[in-house]
């Protein structure tokens, strides 16, 4: 801009020297032909004109004129600003909100979602999945790879640098006090096809992928700050992770996470000979790849999938039915999309609603200028000079108010990441960055053009004379009608807004009456990490259970405890095929249930009603006839019409309880239901009705077989019934159950009550958010409605001392204005209504738990939302029962 | 304020639209300033026809905007240094085309004028 200005300035400059070099000329010749030298000069300035318009006029041949108008706009809207103080802040106040409450919802769906992942050239990196027919992949996620499948991949692609990864978990005994934590086993390759570089020491080498090979880790950075104090030294040192010694060569960068966890350890995969490793038929590895240079995702999915049916072909008893498949790789989200979304539309909404609000408020202003509009059209001004005037004069509106708004929404922001309920994935990534701005920008750009061109649209051009006669008396129908779109449209959106906080609500409320199927109350979940001693010989698995329930019973305040392999309400399940008769489809034909094992308290301990038969005890064990309990939903879904006691369920998966066993042994009898119990909502009170798996049933722990005690102790937890606070019992758990060797450790400690409330935090939060918008947008709707409605009687000040002079009583007054506001009302609930429904079915889809859209809400709503703006309405309504016809009329 | 350029171009006893095309006329012998530029036009239409000068400025910075003539300041004896208007090419192609519609601008209104020459009117 200086620039133009400076380069504007020298041009000047420059004409006005050409200017006076034909002046000079013309002088010369004059005296040339004899006159004197004061005639001469004046005749060539006669003969000239007027220099100052010439300039002028040229200058406009320029094109730059726009500028030098800009700036005099600019001037002349500051100015006009100035003399509104009330008017500007509830502009720059509404607009700072709408664009500030817009820019932080962006910055989450910005840094959530569209950010690709934080490696070198994300957009070459590949996931690598198996899909085997039937694999549902909505509940179950993708489906990852077996450890040798992969193996194969790897050594066969020419296409991939591939690297796997598994999850797992375990106890770290050494050094410090015993910790449980999560690590991933990863393949040596996993750093160098991210191209992440180590924050500190080395990656794996290939030779240490290999069972056998000295034990290595690698630390993750956190973990490294928080256990080692950060320091250089531990390079070299040892860990004692689940019996056995590693040493320690290196730590991961800082931040760097792999599907968006951040864990403890790394150790080399290769190394574990743990048997699902070593078996095509358990998938249990993630594989990620990077494209080679110059090959493409088509090529590497070709050369995969014919793998895959290689493998497919070679082990048919493992493979067949698998397919390998390539993607590219997405940054882990899970669901979170939606929800982000959703949010962003609202909150678009009430950015609507306020740019509706300035719109109405500048069209006002604009109508009450019409006199000195005109008087400028009548004196000489083009209307696209008047347009850009007020296009000025919003820009000017909305800048500033975005600019408010991206300071808002910096300033938010963080409070408002913390205030997410659970984790939002990659929440470390949501910033204001380049992306938000530039989005902020645009959002400026679309407010000013909202809130400008209508006020613009209808600058006075035609009409002048009229309008300079008629004075600032008139509102023509056009205007009305433009009026009344604001408030339809707010009205409409206010609508929306509040059937969706109204349908949350109702869910929520909904939700939290709904009984759990268990006593939520004092009862203490957590998880056990047995010593890892006793996981290496599951021959004393049994025995240090039953230690731990007595040692654990023997606490003061303890009533009762169980142990659990899951918990309703937390993350981790288990889930089986069933079928009811020995002739047993395959695996994708079989309905599933939900597969829990517990001791014989569990029942007791968690409040579960028993509604027939019995739950286990002692007697159910190791060789003894395998039996199971039901919930009754499995059970009227399993046997409808009938009693589903002392039936059986042939499940093929789950492995035989007979002692002397080594390896996974299908029952050649089935299992016995031995007893019907209540259903527990396992998905959380809000998502359990339309969880796609409902069905549960229990098992004896004690009926475990031996090769899998070890991988189902890892797993299990325990359910303490409390008879006092039941967090004030952690501690003296913690040391009770610490075990001989000190390193049995509790985890994932929580309260029954926590995880119910937990599972309903999403519905709380969207219904706070909602609130809020709805709120905000009724009151921007109200604060419209008043304007306008404010605006439109002033107008008609003359007309209604009028109608009061000719016998018009204060009430006919106020009904008229009434009228007129309830029109805009009605019509801009009709359009509400309908946009209601549909975004109503837009939220029964994304948000668990709710209900279809009921007509309570919209009863409920309307006549509030009605009552709201009647009542802003009235207002103005009182006011012109109370004009004094005689100095209305006088005013004309 | 379109409205009041309009006004001081209409000022000029020079038929609208015909300035530009006498400017790239008289600069096709050869390149002048300002006010050899309007002496030349006075001059070759035997006085009759006088431009402006608050036409013929804002027009050769109009001409010179759509590039179909080109300034260059050049030092003068009488003092202060003078800007030198010369045509270009695309100034050149330009005035092919205006003269062509002139001309038959010319030939039509001719006809309008002398229909008695065309045919027999009673």
């Amino acid at each position: 801009m200086k620039w133009a200005f400076w380069r504007r300035a020298r041009h000047n400059e420059e004409l006005q020297e050409e200017i006076q070099g034909h002046l000079l000329l013309a002088e010369r010749e004059a005296l040339e032909s004899g006159q004197t030298a004061n005639e001469a000069r004046h005749a060539a300035r006669r003969e000239f004109g007027n220099v100052s318009i010439t300039e002028e006029v040229t200058r406009d041949m320029w094109g730059w004129r726009w500028a030098a108008d800009f700036l005099q706009d600019v001037r002349y809207a500051l100015r006009s600003f100035r003399q509104l103080p009330g008017f500007v802040a509830v502009a720059l106040l509404t607009l700072a909100l709408g664009t500030g409450a817009t820019t932080v919802m962006f910055s989450l769906v910005s840094g959530v979602l569209l950010k690709p992942l934080p490696y070198p050239e994300p957009n070459r990196l590949v996931a690598v999945n198996g899909h085997t027919e039937g694999w549902n992949t909505k509940i179950w996620g993708e489906q990852k790879l077996a450890y040798l499948d992969f193996l194969d991949c790897q050594r066969d692609s020419h296409s991939l640098d591939m690297a796997a990864l598994v999850y797992n978990s375990g106890t770290l005994s050494a050094p410090g006090d015993a910790k449980y934590v999560d690590y991933f086993e990863i393949s040596s390759e996993l750093f160098s096809v991210l191209r992440v570089p180590l924050g500190l020491g080395r990656a794996f080498l290939p030779e240490e992928d290999k069972i056998g090979a000295t034990p290595v880790a690698i630390l993750g950075y956190s973990f490294w700050q928080q256990r080692f104090d950060g320091t250089a030294e531990v390079l070299g040192s040892s860990l004692f992770l689940d019996e056995k010694h590693y040493t320690i060569v290196g730590v991961a960068p800082p931040g760097f996470k792999l599907y968006g966890d951040e864990p403890e350890i790394y150790t080399p995969l290769g190394q574990d000979p743990a048997g699902y490793l070593h078996n095509r038929a358990a998938q249990p590895v993630r594989v990620v790849g990077r494209l080679h240079p110059g090959t493409t995702l088509a090529q590497a999915q070709a050369e995969v999938a014919l793998t895959g049916s290689h493998l497919a072909q070679a082990y048919t008893d493992t493979n067949k039915g698998r397919s390998l498949q390539v993607k590219r790789l997405q940054p882990p989200v899970g669901d979170v999309g939606s929800t982000l979304w959703l949010l962003l539309g609202a909150v678009g909404l009430v950015l609507l609603i306020a740019c509706a609000n300035v719109a109405s408020l500048m069209l006002a202003r604009a109508i009450s200028r019409e006199r000195e509009m005109a008087m400028r059209v009548a004196l000489g001004a083009g209307r696209g000079r008047l347009v850009r005037q007020y296009l000025t004069e919003s820009a000017l509106l909305s800048l500033t108010g975005s600019i408010l708004g991206v300071m808002l929404a910096n300033w938010g922001l963080h409070p408002f990441l913390a205030f997410w309920p659970g984790d939002l994935p990659r929440a470390d990534e949501v910033q204001l960055d380049w992306r938000v701005l530039l989005f902020a920008i645009a959002l400026a750009l679309l407010t000013n053009v909202l809130c400008g061109l209508a006020p613009a649209w209808r600058a006075p051009v035609k009409e002048v004379e009229q309008i300079l006669r008629a004075g600032a008396r008139t509102v023509t129908a056009g205007t009305r009608r433009l009026h009344s779109a604001f408030v339809e449209s707010e009205m409409a959106l206010a609508i929306v807004l509040l059937v969706a906080a109204g349908m949350l609500g109702r869910a929520l409320l909904h939700a939290s009456s709904l009984n759990p199927g268990l006593d939520i109350r004092n009862l203490l979940v957590m998880r056990v990490g047995l010593s890892p001693a006793t996981l290496a010989d599951p021959a004393k698995i049994p025995a240090a259970w039953q230690d731990l329930i007595e040692r654990g019973r023997r606490v003061p305040g303890v009533q009762s405890l169980t142990a659990v392999d899951i918990v309703p309400m937390r993350q981790g399940n288990n889930e089986y095929g069933y079928w009811t008769t020995a002739d047993v489809p395959p695996q994708n034909k079989q309905p599933m249930a939900l597969a829990s094992s517990a001791t014989p308290d569990y029942l007791k301990v968690m409040g579960i009603p028993l509604l027939e038969g019995r739950f286990f005890d002692d007697h159910d064990r190791l060789g003894s006839e395998p039996v199971i309990v039901v919930d009754d939903v499995l059970a009227t879904s399993a046997f409808p019409g009938q009693d589903a006691l002392g039936k059986n369920l042939w499940i093929p998966d789950m492995p035989c309880p007979q002692p002397d066993v080594n390896k996974f042994v299908e029952c050649s009898t089935p299992f016995k239901i031995v007893g019907v119990v209540g259903h527990v909502r396992y998905w959380g009170l809000a998502g359990d009705d339309q969880a796609q798996l409902r069905t549960q049933f229990y098992y004896p722990f004690a009926q475990v077989a031996p090769p899998f005690l070890t991988r189902w102790s890892q797993l299990m937890s325990i359910a303490v019934r409390t008879t006092v606070p039941p967090l004030t019992l952690v501690e003296p758990l913690r040391r009770a159950l610490r075990g001989a060797t000190g390193d049995q450790v509790l985890y994932q400690v929580r309260t029954m009550e926590q995880l119910a409330h937990d599972s309903l935090e999403m519905q709380r939060f969207l219904l706070l958010l909602f609130g809020i918008f709805a709120a905000l947008a009724l009151v921007l709707a109200c604060i419209g409605i008043y304007g306008v409605l404010a605006y439109l009687t002033g107008r008609r000040v003359p007309e209604i001392g009028l109608r009061m002079a000719i016998g018009a009583s204060p009430s006919d007054v106020t009904w008229l204005v009434l009228r007129q506001s309830w029109e805009m009302i009605l019509l801009g609930i009709g359009i509400g209504t309908v946009a209601a429904l549909a975004a109503g079915r837009i939220l029964e889809r994304l948000v668990e738990g709710m209900q279809p859209t009921a007509l309570s809400t919209f009863m409920i709503v309307i006549p509030f939302l009605v009552l709201a703006a009647m009542l802003a309405s009235l207002v103005p309504a009182r006011r012109a029962s109370r004009v004094d016809p005689t100095h209305a009329l006088r005013q004309e | 304020m379109a409205k009041r350029n309009d006004r001081y171009q209409n000022r000029t006893e020079i038929l609208q639209g015909t300035l530009d095309m006498l400017i790239l006329q008289t600069l096709q012998w050869a390149p002048r300033h300002g006010y050899a530029l309007s002496k030349a036009i006075r001059t070759n239409s035997g006085e009759i026809l006088k431009v402006d000068t608050g036409s013929l400025y804002p027009a050769l910075h109009r001409l010179e905007r759509k590039g179909w003539v080109a300034a260059e300041w050049k030092p003068s004896d009488v003092g202060p240094r003078l800007r030198v208007y010369r045509l270009t090419k695309a100034g050149k192609r330009q005035l092919v085309s205006e003269r062509s519609r002139w001309e038959r601008l010319t030939a039509a209104i001719a006809g309008v004028l002398n229909p008695a020459e065309k045919e027999d009117v009673p």
